[in-house]
């Protein structure tokens, strides 16, 4: 694993300190002209320990998503540091599979792209494609396949980039709730199977607590950390059981107060 | 973390695998046969009618015979022309020559459309111009190409490739133009860069509207070189374009309209059977196509 730190939008090696693997601080993004900017992130601050799973809420505006594109280099920073110990990878609301591809051949691409031989591309192929649970599906075409076990399959995908830190861009939205309470279960399994690190974000704060190690709230124009919330619930946790459902309250209690900000602008 | 509980595995397992069953699309079979003569019988009907209309314009003696002949004389000549004549190296040479000009405005389109793609300095100087190309009837290059070539292939090569390389550059762009950004993005998260980057992700997105600019380019490759062998005119080498010529100065309608025939003939089978074939395998492929 390497550390790697990305500091006005260039990737620097720096040491990470011990358990944290992702750290953000006082980030900050801003988009167009000087003089006539908009302000997405400011300040930002934010720890991720190692094989933690933490969603992050916040109303619109509030800068989730480009967050998560500053994290996996998509986007640059204007502002600020984010060191990282090991290799993130994005995951999209949509799958973003290659339609021209099978869905073997979208999880083996990153294997490609990595120059990993062709032998061990299969062997690995095979597993990830056991891993979510599609084996039997990989010689199918994105189209062919439902829009759930398309999300599994870029899950897949993201393993195959040998990522140690998913970040997931509100990757359930599109889902219908059925196959979204399946695809939690299983990604708590594959979270804890694999051990990997999660950074989730999500605009549905039940979703929230029932996946989260830590929920984070954001503020709104710009985005601020305005509160965190640890979730000490056992797993897995009923979506719709009590406990999820009382705690959700209170963040999304939270929410609103943020929103309510905003009423007078 | 908090304390971790099992979830109950067989159940998730059992539960994922069901639903994956119900959200698989049921595609119900189709007769393959009947699906073949349900589009094949229109357009013979469609050529019967043609024939038949052609046949009564004959009886009405709309034009005189040796004008206008029956369809039975022109196919007669035709299958007579195809044995007893220089009808087939005719063929040969127009087909070779479509083939190594179409070939050149492939490879000239392409590297065109690539550079233009990759430079926004290239793109804002002649993607216009291109364009503009595009608009102007091939065979009013050919006095020019005369000029400067003489009577020789390379005139009739150069026009080919003027009038269909810009379709072919014009298709590439638009193709990568309209690639989702999304899979773009995919891309480069997933580290593609460079020529990896063109070779994996942006070239094979951008081939749905590749494919439409290789097919209208080969549609005007095949009228750039129809027009071409009718106006240059190269001794001891028959083509399809001189047997028009030499039959209409001869007053052979015949001849000239078996000629015809097969040029009518080479075109439908390399635009719908091939390109046509092409585009629905992979529109089918990427699920673009119903059934």
């Amino acid at each position: 694993m390497s550390a790697v730190a990305i500091q006005n939008g260039v990737p620097t090696p720096l040491p990470t300190s011990g358990e944290v693997v992702l750290s953000v601080r006082d980030v900050g993004k801003t988009y167009g002209p000087a003089g006539n900017h908009v302000l997405a992130l400011e300040g930002i601050s934010l720890e991720v320990k190692k094989g933690e799973f933490v969603c992050l809420v916040g109303a619109s505006g509030c800068g989730k998503s480009t967050l998560l594109n500053l994290v996996s280099g998509l986007d640059h920073l204007s502002h600020g540091e984010i060191r990282m110990d090991g290799r993130p990878t994005l995951l999209f609301q949509e799958a973003a599979l290659f339609p021209w591809m099978t869905a073997a051949a979208n999880i083996e691409l990153p294997l490609r792209l990595a120059k990993v031989g062709r032998e061990q591309r299969r062997a690995e192929v095979e597993s990830l494609l056991r891993l979510v649970h599609l084996d039997g599906f990989g010689d199918k075409r994105p189209h062919e396949l439902s829009g759930g076990m398309r999300q599994r399959v870029a899950v897949a995908r993201a393993f195959a980039q040998h990522a140690d830190i998913l970040l997931m861009d509100e990757p359930f939205g599109a889902l219908d709730a059925m196959t979204r309470d399946l695809l939690h279960d299983e990604l708590e399994r594959i979270w804890r199977e694999t051990g990997v690190t999660i950074v989730f974000v999500t605009h549905n704060v039940r979703e929230a607590v029932r996946l989260g190690d830590r929920i984070v709230v954001l503020t709104s124009r710009p985005g601020r950390v305005a509160e965190e919330f640890p979730v000490d619930l056992p797993r897995p946790r009923n979506t719709s059981g009590p406990e999820v459902a009382e705690l959700a309250v209170t963040v999304t209690e939270r929410l609103r107060a943020e929103v309510r900000r905003h009423a007078d602008d | 973390m908090t304390e971790v509980v099992r979830l109950p595995q067989g159940k998730l397992d059992d539960e994922l695998r069901g639903l994956d069953r119900l959200d698989l699309p049921i595609s119900p079979g189709v007769d393959r046969m009947r699906g073949v003569w349900s589009g094949l019988w229109p357009k013979l009907a469609a050529i019967g009618i043609v024939f038949l209309i052609w046949q009564m314009l004959v009886w009405l003696h709309w034009k005189p015979d040796w004008v206008l002949p029956e369809p039975l004389v022109v196919l007669q000549r035709l299958a007579a022309d195809l044995v007893g004549s220089d009808l087939p190296k005719a063929i040969f040479i127009t087909l070779q020559r479509a083939l190594i000009g179409y070939g050149l405005a492939l490879v000239i389109g392409a590297a065109l459309g690539l550079a233009i793609v990759r430079s926004s300095l290239l793109r804002s100087a002649i993607a216009s111009l291109i364009t503009g190309l595009q608009t102007m009837p091939s065979i009013a290059w050919f006095p020019f190409a005369i000029l400067l070539f003489g009577l020789t292939e390379t005139a009739i090569m150069f026009v080919i490739v003027l009038g269909a390389a810009p379709s072919i550059a014009n298709g590439l762009i638009t193709g990568v133009d309209h690639i989702p950004r999304i899979l773009l993005r995919a891309g480069q998260v997933m580290g593609a860069r460079g020529f990896a980057r063109y070779r994996y992700v942006v070239l094979p997105a951008a081939l749905p509207s590749f494919i439409g600019g290789i097919k209208q380019g080969w549609a005007f490759a095949w009228r750039s070189l129809m027009a071409g062998e009718l106006l240059v005119i190269i001794a001891n080498q028959p083509s399809l374009g001189v047997r028009l010529q030499f039959a209409r100065e001869l007053n052979d309608p015949p001849a000239l309209m078996a000629s015809m025939i097969v040029i009518l003939v080479i075109g439908i089978i390399i635009d719908l059977l091939f390109f046509g074939t092409l585009d629905r395998r992979i529109r089918r492929r990427w699920g673009l196509l119903e059934s």
